[in-house]
């Protein structure tokens, strides 16, 4: 009886944390089709945001360069941070605790001091400001992300596995890519999801490190704080929520396929 | 299944690192770079000008005044024409930021009402040219509120306690207290700026909330039925609804202007003239003006517009901001004081 009750209330209990969660999304998603400015009266439904949003150039352009900085930005930032990882973890104690120590500064670093930094590192190397130095910037922030999420899943490994691997004949990158890297997919993926949405959401780093005609949607959507969010901006905000979880889908799904054909073998 | 991966991830990086560089290096025209505030230009109008004089535009947009200020002062990027706010132009002229305008290549000037030249952050004329301009001021819904609006101290009026919007700027408000007190909006008097900060200090307790954009919404939506707004704004809301009345206080108020400046340094100096005077003549004025909403400073343009301008003599009490030098810190500090109480 007891049980049952506690049964009811934890469904209840998931379901308030839901609608917590994705009210705000679900509010945004309604509103990308009101056919007035206004966030606060219902005027009718359209679909004229989304058809002005893909006439729009100059979000469509800001658009390209927030998903092509954030893809490369987060694969490369895998890569090297990965394979950091890789090193720190077979660090000695000490050395190991000085690299993790500095890794961790630019993580609670505000990114306002960041931004500024990097700016002015570039103005001092003469780089010009641009597409380069925004991904050199997001590369920059990412990699302390991904060496985070990869660390905890080398802990994990037997110290054997490798030895054994190599016992085996296994040549040292061999090994890596086929008997390390497997077992610490999990970790290099959560960081790689992770960049990618850093880099998305990224406004101040983005804003310091550009420049000659290069923007992106978090610096566009910002600036337009003083005159107020277009409408435009719901609708894309709604396709990219759409997409984000399409994908999650698929992943989970083929996923899912994958543990069933084992559980069959 | 991780070589069909690897095969992906290559060639999305190659597509994208293709189209990058074939989309930079084919262009041969001039690249000006044009910085502004953002949604502040119908982008229809900066497809005219790449037509009609074959020059490229790289538009970038900024938040705030400052924000702006910090990437030009930095350099690492050429911008060739930027369009801030009346006192940060003061600013740049005394840290000797700005190239100084040929006017003689700003044939469009003349169709500038001569009340917006001579201003005081540029007062011989020779580094801005006006772009929009506006007041602010108070909108109150008129279904809510019957009495007649002329002056700030109804914002201090108890019986609209909690439906009062102030914003959420310390040069604003700090001016707006200035001016209920019959002070300048500029003072720099540390006895005046205490007695503005004692009625902020005062008024907390009626105000519904301090925000900059997110007043609109709760002004349409009925939470609020009166709040400090600019004058751009006002017109917006009451597009949306009529019964939303936009005043300028009796005891005066501020007046701000956003002009086009072009930073020292410019490599196309020509060129940003050129669009400073095609962005100044009446035609493109208009479609600026419409976009916006805001008031345009072209008076040929103002003659086109079916709204009416604020006159010379309602204008007469408001004054521009200037800039404060290092006493900005001051303003922040009766800012902070004010919300934390």
């Amino acid at each position: 009886m007891v049980d049952k009750v506690l049964s009811k209330l934890r469904i209840v209990y998931t379901i308030l944390i839901f609608i917590f969660l994705y009210a705000p999304i679900i509010v945004l998603i309604v509103f990308s089709f009101n056919d007035s400015k206004s966030r606060a009266s219902w005027d009718g439904f359209t679909l004229k945001w989304y058809v002005s949003l893909f006439k729009d150039r100059h979000i469509m352009k800001a658009l390209y360069y927030t998903l092509t900085i954030a893809i490369l930005s987060s694969i490369i930032a895998t890569i090297v941070g990965t394979f950091a990882a890789l090193g720190i973890h077979n660090m000695k104690p000490i050395k190991k605790k000085i690299i993790l120590g500095i890794n961790n500064v630019p993580v609670v670093n505000p990114d306002l001091i960041t931004g500024i930094s990097l700016m002015a590192l570039f103005i001092f190397l003469k780089i010009p400001l641009g597409f380069v130095t925004m991904l050199i910037a997001h590369v920059t922030f990412n990699i302390p992300y991904v060496i985070l999420a990869v660390l905890p899943k080398l802990r994990q490994i037997p110290k054997e596995i490798m030895e054994a691997a190599l016992d085996l004949g296994a040549t040292p990158m061999y090994a890596i890519r086929k008997v390390l890297i497997p077992q610490i997919m999990p970790g290099i993926v959560t960081g790689l999801l992770m960049a990618f949405t850093l880099s998305i959401d990224d406004f101040v780093i983005s804003f310091f490190t550009t420049g000659h005609g290069v923007t992106n949607l978090s610096i566009t959507i910002y600036s337009m704080a003083r005159r107020g969010i277009k409408p435009e901006i719901n609708a894309l905000s709604t396709l990219l929520f759409l997409s984000v979880l399409i994908l999650l889908l698929i992943i989970n799904f083929r996923s899912s396929k994958d543990e069933k054909r084992r559980e069959v073998l | 299944m991780n070589n069909k991966l690897k095969i992906i991830v290559l060639s999305i990086v190659m597509t994208i690192m293709l189209v990058n560089f074939s989309g930079c290096s084919g262009d041969d025209r001039v690249q000006l770079n044009v910085y502004n505030w953002g949604d502040y230009i119908d982008k229809t109008v900066l497809d005219d000008f790449e037509q009609e004089y074959n020059i490229a535009v790289n538009y970038e947009e900024f938040t705030t005044n400052e924000d702006m200020y910090i990437k030009l002062k930095q350099g690492g990027t050429n911008y060739d024409v930027a369009i801030p706010s009346d006192y940060m132009i003061e600013k740049m002229i005394k840290e000797d930021m700005l190239e100084k305008i040929d006017f003689n290549n700003i044939t469009n000037y003349k169709e500038i009402d001569d009340k917006f030249k001579d201003l005081v952050f540029d007062p011989k004329n020779e580094y801005s040219v006006p772009y929009l301009w506006g007041t602010v001021g108070i909108v109150y819904n008129s279904e809510v509120i019957k009495e007649d609006i002329d002056s700030w101290d109804v914002l201090w009026d108890e019986k609209y306690k909690g439906q009062i919007l102030m914003l959420d700027s310390s040069r604003d408000s700090i001016g707006i207290a200035l001016k209920k007190l019959g002070y300048s909006f500029n003072s720099k008097n540390k006895d005046q700026l205490e007695q503005a900060k004692q009625e902020l200090i005062k008024q907390r307790p009626l105000v519904l909330a301090y925000v900059i954009d997110e007043g609109k919404d709760k002004m349409l939506s009925g939470e609020a039925s009166i709040g400090v707004f600019w004058s751009g704004d006002a017109m917006l809301l009451a597009d949306e609804n009529p019964n939303l009345k936009y005043v300028v206080p009796k005891e005066g108020s501020n007046l701000w202007f956003d002009s086009m400046i072009i930073p020292k340094g410019s490599k196309h100096k020509k060129e940003a003239e050129l669009f400073i005077n095609y962005m100044t003549g009446k035609d493109i004025a208009k479609k600026t003006a419409d976009y916006i909403m805001y008031y345009t400073p072209n008076a040929e343009t103002e003659k086109m517009l079916d709204i009416v301008y604020p006159t010379f003599e309602e204008l007469k009490d408001c004054e521009i901001f200037r800039d404060p030098g290092d006493f900005v810190e001051q303003y922040d500090r009766i800012w902070t004081e004010v919300l934390a109480r």
